[in-house]
């Protein structure tokens, strides 16, 4: 078994006629954390949902852990565990007894469900709160039960879809810090789904980015990066943009890819650092006040916009007006 | 088989530690059949008057039927904690584990089963402090039949659930089935002075086999509607389990 996850053209249409997904294909190396980036609604929780045989494509086949999702659904249980989307803890139970009922459901035995239970519970900080209702847990301990209810029954593949979505920053920072251990230390290959560029960008080691239930781009963060070619330009205008300031832009040499997003203008450049002088003398020439220019290294939101035509926040903000 | 069991058992305890700790469910849930048996059964005090009641008091002939509409309901309103099981995100994560389906559906049909042992026992314990009383093998059949009619109840209500995920539909559901359910019986009225229509359409109404085997002392007239039942109570769970597909496509 070579990789962990193989996924081959998935298509997935629910019933009001809307195609969550259209055609997914993937692997996933064993032993390694793979990132889907998407924004809402781009058909990476509808990938994890047949991936961990909760529901069925319509196309396409997948394997997990070396069993075929569709015609082994019990194999792949057994073999994976699931932190969804929704917290799948029940908060009128205790810690302990989201854990032990958990435990039993995989055939686990008692002792070692207890003892695996206790050793998740110190590895999460959770021991002290293990007793109490877990209704009356913060978001940042809630998720930590959620991982460890993943982690109990030492699966070989790990399905993280969106962890951290709803924690404030600091919870968030923590849990990174104990999902880059996972895969060293439990051994285990994590799908890990997101629509934070920061997280995929620290975790994963490889990466899709899923646009429109499709998959646009693949491969290492920095080599997605590096594909770019060349820094990012951002300027800020002043007013409402009438044409005239992308053309503008467009006549500057070594500008590339200029594009406008409301009054932003987004523009590639070899050099950022001396394309900047003659763009903001462009402008100037024409009369575009402007408010702000920054030059950056290529980011993920660079490599989104790149493929999809839109960036990152505003496909986001579209979906979630839908 | 220990597998299926032991997840049976454990999912019993979660429901069961949930009843535990709000057990205010089941107070509500007798609120009801009190008014039934105290104020309809002083209402209609003198119906056993009309010729074709054989004697004994009303509270006396209406409590079966009382405890048995009772179960219909808290059978009815199982589905409910499948639906907040849904919408919590935990069912999901009980399908991606190797749970056996049926250990869901028979977790769900023995809470529906202990919530009703809790409201027979009491309404039972009301009936004789209002002044009835029923002999011991009554009171058996009285408490096993409403168990075994609530748990066809609970899985259809499960499989209901599973289908529809909406809380709506499961109440509307269980206030088009219970009442009427109830009406077509000889639960509150004797069965030789039922409608002709209604006389008939209640010799197929599990509620009426469930209200008849408890005022029979017939022995092989309750066993024959405790075996219907009981056969009633595996094909629902058998539809129940089925009804998983359907919400694992719609999910």
């Amino acid at each position: 078994m070579e990789f962990a996850i193989e996924a081959e053209g998935l298509v997935k249409t629910y019933p009001k006629g809307v195609r969550a997904l259209d055609g997914v294909t993937f692997s996933v190396e064993r032993g390694t954390v793979f990132g889907l980036l998407g924004p809402n609604g781009a058909g990476k929780s509808t990938t994890v949902k047949i991936l961990t045989t909760l529901t069925e494509p319509d196309e396409g086949r997948a394997v997990v852990a070396g069993h075929d999702v569709v015609r082994e659904p019990l194999r792949v249980r057994q073999s994976i565990g699931v932190v969804g989307q929704k917290h799948g803890i029940d908060p009128e139970a205790t810690g302990i007894e989201n854990l032990k009922l958990q435990g039993h459901l995989y055939g686990m035995p008692r002792r070692e469900v207890a003892a695996r239970a206790q050793e998740l519970l110190e590895r999460f900080g959770l021991a002290d709160a293990q007793k109490r209702l877990v209704r009356t847990y913060s978001g940042g301990m809630q998720r930590k039960l959620d991982v460890a209810l993943g982690l109990l029954h030492r699966p070989h593949v790990l399905f993280l879809d969106e962890p951290t979505t709803g924690l404030d920053p600091e919870a968030r920072a923590d849990m990174w810090n104990e999902m880059e251990q996972l895969a060293g230390e439990e051994g285990v290959s994590v799908l890990l789904t997101t629509h934070y560029l920061e997280e995929a960008d620290r975790l994963a080691a490889q990466l899709a980015i899923v646009d429109r239930g499709r998959i646009v781009a693949a491969g290492t963060p920095d080599a997605l990066k590096s594909e770019l070619r060349g820094d990012a330009l951002v300027v800020e205008l002043g007013a409402s943009d009438d044409g005239r300031a992308l053309a503008a832009v467009a006549t500057a040499e070594g500008v590339r890819e200029p594009s406008l997003d409301g009054r932003i203008l987004r523009a590639r450049a070899d050099e950022g650092a001396r394309a900047i002088p003659t763009v903001l003398a462009l402008l100037e020439a024409e009369g575009i006040p402007v408010v702000a220019a920054t030059v950056a290294r290529p980011s993920l939101d660079d490599v989104y916009l790149r493929h999809t035509g839109r960036t990152f926040g505003a496909a986001d903000a579209e979906e979630e007006q839908q | 088989m220990r597998l299926a069991t032991r997840q049976t058992l454990s999912l019993t305890v979660r429901a069961l530690l949930a009843l535990w700790r709000q057990p205010w469910f089941v107070a509500i849930t007798l609120v009801q059949p009190m008014i039934w048996l105290l104020l309809f059964g002083a209402l209609f005090k003198k119906v056993v008057e009309i010729p074709g009641f054989h004697g004994g008091s009303y509270l006396h002939f209406l409590t079966p039927g009382v405890v048995v509409m009772s179960a219909l309901f808290a059978a009815g309103w199982n589905g409910m904690g499948l639906i907040d099981l849904m919408n919590r995100g935990i069912m999901d994560r009980f399908l991606v584990t190797p749970v056996w389906r049926g250990a869901l559906v028979g977790a769900s049909c023995i809470h529906a089963a202990v919530v009703i042992l809790i409201q027979t026992v009491v309404i039972i314990g009301v009936a004789f402090a209002a002044g009835t009383s029923f002999s011991a093998p009554t009171v058996v059949v009285m408490l096993v039949l409403p168990v075994l009619l609530g748990g066809a109840v609970a899985a259809l209500s499960n499989a209901m659930a599973l289908v529809t995920r909406q809380e709506e539909s499961l109440i509307g559901a269980v206030q088009f089935v219970v009442l009427p359910a109830s009406f077509l019986s000889s639960g509150m009225m004797a069965s030789n002075l039922l409608p002709g229509w209604i006389h008939d359409v209640a010799r197929f109404n599990p509620v009426n086999w469930t209200v008849t085997a408890v005022r029979s002392s017939d022995w092989s007239l309750i066993g024959e509607h405790a075996g219907l039942l009981l056969a009633l109570m595996l094909v629902c769970a058998w539809v129940a389990t089925r009804a998983f597909r359907v919400y694992q496509r719609a999910v």
